[in-house]
């Protein structure tokens, strides 16, 4: 399995950017997941890893070989699309052996192999059986298989769960990821549903607008996203960000309510905010302390049943922020509440840069 | 707003059924959800209310009256669809008003502008008035068709799968505000959805459907805590219910192909079940006793699902936040004995 390098990998169509320029490194046996909404650059950068589009700058390295300029089929890669484009004139045997055959791969070894994938993916009752006649769901597993029985210097998914419906989504989910801890195979795994990105990655790179905006572990994007759009993008739902003013130990909010900063973050703030004192706090769901003795004010807008646990939603101002609760809390619409953030999950931001602030920010690092 | 009442409705196309001696009673104000897959007939429902399908068998009743012979202008519903029906070359104001400005209705204009001005409110979409819907987004589209059935006070509001087109985030606030909507107009919503979670956090009451038949009807806790079938409790909650097949040996529940075993809670347990597990009443602890082997982490920030194998079963459990779990690595839990689930081999609930 190859450690795949970009340096400097941009692609432009016209005077456009698809890609800005771009650094990143894929380990060996490291699944990556490029994660954003449509048009954000995410396929591009996959297909030009995986040659299908031509860089217009940069170099691509698989190990210590630059692959730029080799076409598709020399890089020794396996791919798997959100559409299956398996044969239907063959089984699903002859369909999982294809890609052995075309390689030259002795008769034997090719049986043994595709028995051994058939298994890992629980298909060997369907090996027999024409694609045609299968669910879709059972077709994308053919399609992986068909992937997963070749052992590429790297696997590159496009959305592979994208066409299949909530709960085999969540099934298959589990499959690809425990066959990768069995395979460890380098897998650059592309797809706009946040989800299933934390659920998969080793690392998450987070695109919008042709560009990087985080790249992390899922619980550093979850606990400590670098800016607004990653704040955004990231949970369900996102994280609340209600915007306020900076006065030395407190911060008011927009419904004259005052938020008391926990003292670690004083000096941070007091180095970075803009002069006109303008902060956004931001806080994930469960950071949310419902406390008669709160010192937030909010009136609940909705709330309701999420199975296992409760969504309040609570109207700050003009602001809607959400609430992950335990299932005992349940109130009408309008009740007043007070409630207090765990200071642990507290973030915050700069309105102007839509950048987290550090809460090593000193004098120094913010100038 | 109206009573809404079905009564033993069939309705087939051909020799297929699409929905089966379904009775149900929408209440004055309620936020109704059918809940089911493709094909369960839920749809259907919708039509048979509206009075654009004719059911074969059965009575629609509103208020009280039956509505067989009716026209659906008579019955007065208003209809949201997934896709958004907005004329393009009219402003946002103008299709808004478009129901009020029917003929029928002979609405007066400043009465017209009082209430389009309400609802663009309501829906934040004010400075949207003038302009053309073809140059709004996908969102801004369906608040603008939300908005033109709310304009009218019809006598049940009929939305089908109207969030399903949008995008995961924007989908998640809109079913917020709609439901505050509802909640403040105290409309009567028969609203129908795939989307278990559309159900469970939007509905009164929930009504699951499968093949045209009705499964369960009651509120959304009902459905989750009480599930009738194992068709339900597999339907509502993510990640899905464990389901595992367990042998019952006089006061010993045994899940097969393990060695979990639990205390049998009554006698009406049949030698033969499945028994149900919520993933969030798996709790790790370390004095749990229960044990299994981590196969997988699926870190998803607010929580962490994690898998844990014992013999050839397969657990999920749900714990919030981080969990220190290492795949591969022995884990011991336990199971909330209070919150479980036992169903007959047929799949039906055993109280």
């Amino acid at each position: 399995m190859a450690t795949i390098t970009l340096k400097q990998v941009e692609k432009k169509f016209g005077d456009s950017f698809a890609v800005k320029p771009l650094d990143l490194t894929i380990n060996s046996g490291e699944f990556v997941v490029l994660l954003g909404p449509s048009g954000c650059g995410k396929t591009t950068t996959l297909r030009m890893i995986s040659g299908l589009e031509a860089v217009t700058g940069g170099n691509i390295y698989f190990d210590d070989q630059d692959v730029t300029w080799l076409k598709s089929s020399a890089r020794d890669i396996a791919f798997v699309f959100q559409f299956f484009a398996l044969y239907s004139h063959m089984t699903a045997r002859q369909n999982i052996a294809f890609p052995l055959q075309a390689q030259k791969v002795p008769k034997a070894e090719i049986e043994q192999r595709v028995k051994d994938v058939a298994n890992m993916l629980k298909i060997s009752h369907l090996l027999d059986t024409r694609p045609g006649s299968l669910s879709g769901g059972d077709q994308q597993r053919i399609a992986l298989a068909r992937a997963l029985v070749r052992q590429p210097a790297a696997f590159l998914m496009d959305e592979p769960l994208g066409a299949l419906d909530a709960e085999f989504r969540e099934t298959m989910r589990a499959e690809i990821k425990r066959l990768h801890i069995q395979q460890n195979a380098t897998t650059v795994y592309v797809t706009h549903d946040q989800i299933e990105a934390m659920a998969m990655g080793d690392k998450i790179i987070i695109m919008s607008r042709a560009e990087v905006q985080q790249a992390g572990t899922p619980s550093q994007v979850y606990y400590n996203p670098s800016n607004l759009f990653v704040a955004r993008f990231i949970g369900s739902p996102g994280m609340n960000l209600v915007e306020g003013e900076f006065h030395g130990d407190i911060i008011s909010l927009p419904d004259g309510s005052r938020y008391a900063v926990p003292a670690k973050w004083q000096k941070p703030l007091a180095f970075t905010i803009p002069m006109d004192g303008k902060v956004i706090i931001g806080f994930r769901p469960e950071a949310v302390v419902v406390n008669t003795e709160g010192s937030l004010h909010a009136g609940v807008y909705a709330d309701d049943l999420h199975g296992g646990y409760s969504m309040l939603h609570l109207e700050i101002g003009e602001v809607v922020a959400h609430a992950r609760v335990g299932r005992e809390y349940r109130f009408p619409i309008g009740t007043p509440i007070t409630f207090d953030l765990d200071p642990d999950m507290v973030r915050f931001f700069d309105p102007q840069t839509e950048k987290a602030i550090r809460l090593d920010a000193t004098n120094g690092s913010a100038a | 707003m109206s009573n809404i009442t079905l009564e033993h409705v069939t309705k087939r196309f051909g020799a297929n059924t699409a929905l089966e001696d379904v009775s149900f009673s929408i209440k004055d104000g309620e936020f109704f959800v059918l809940l089911g897959p493709t094909g369960a007939g839920k749809t259907t429902t919708l039509r048979v209310i509206a009075g654009l399908e004719k059911q074969n068998e059965g009575t629609v009743l509103f208020d009280g009256d039956n509505m067989d012979g009716t026209t659906p202008a008579d019955r007065d519903t208003a209809f949201v669809f997934q896709q958004y029906s907005l004329y393009p070359n009219m402003t946002v104001y103008d299709n808004l008003a478009f129901p009020l400005r029917s003929p029928l209705r002979k609405t007066p204009e400043n009465v017209i502008k009082t209430r389009v001005t309400d609802v663009a409110e309501k829906l934040k979409i004010t400075h949207l008035m003038d302009r053309k819907t073809a140059r709004l987004s996908g969102g801004e589209m369906q608040r603008v068709s939300l908005g033109r059935a709310i304009v009218r006070q019809p006598r049940i509001f009929l939305m089908d799968e109207p969030l399903s087109n949008l995008d995961a985030k924007l989908r998640e606030s809109l079913r917020v505000e709609l439901k505050h909507l509802q909640k403040v107009q105290n409309s009567t919503t028969l609203f129908v959805t795939h989307d278990q979670i559309e159900a469970l956090t939007m509905a009164d009451r929930i009504a699951v459907l499968d093949k045209g038949r009705l499964l369960q009807i009651g509120t959304p806790e009902d459905i989750y805590d009480r599930p009738a079938t194992t068709f339900v409790a597999q339907l509502v909650g993510s990640p899905r219910i464990n389901l595992l097949r367990t042998d019952r040996d006089n006061g010993t529940l045994q899940i097969i192909h393990s060695d979990l075993q639990l205390p049998t809670p009554n006698d009406a347990i049949p030698e033969r079940l499945l028994l149900g597990v919520r993933p969030e009443d798996v709790r790790l602890e370390d004095e749990g006793s229960f044990e299994g082997v981590v196969t997988l982490i699926e870190p998803l920030g607010v929580e962490t699902i994690v898998h844990i194998k014992n013999g050839q079963q397969t657990l999920l459990s749900v714990v919030s936040g981080h969990s220190p779990a290492l795949i591969g690595e022995p884990v011991r839990f336990n199971v909330a004995m209070d919150r479980l689930h036992y169903f007959d081999m047929d799949g039906k609930r055993i109280s």
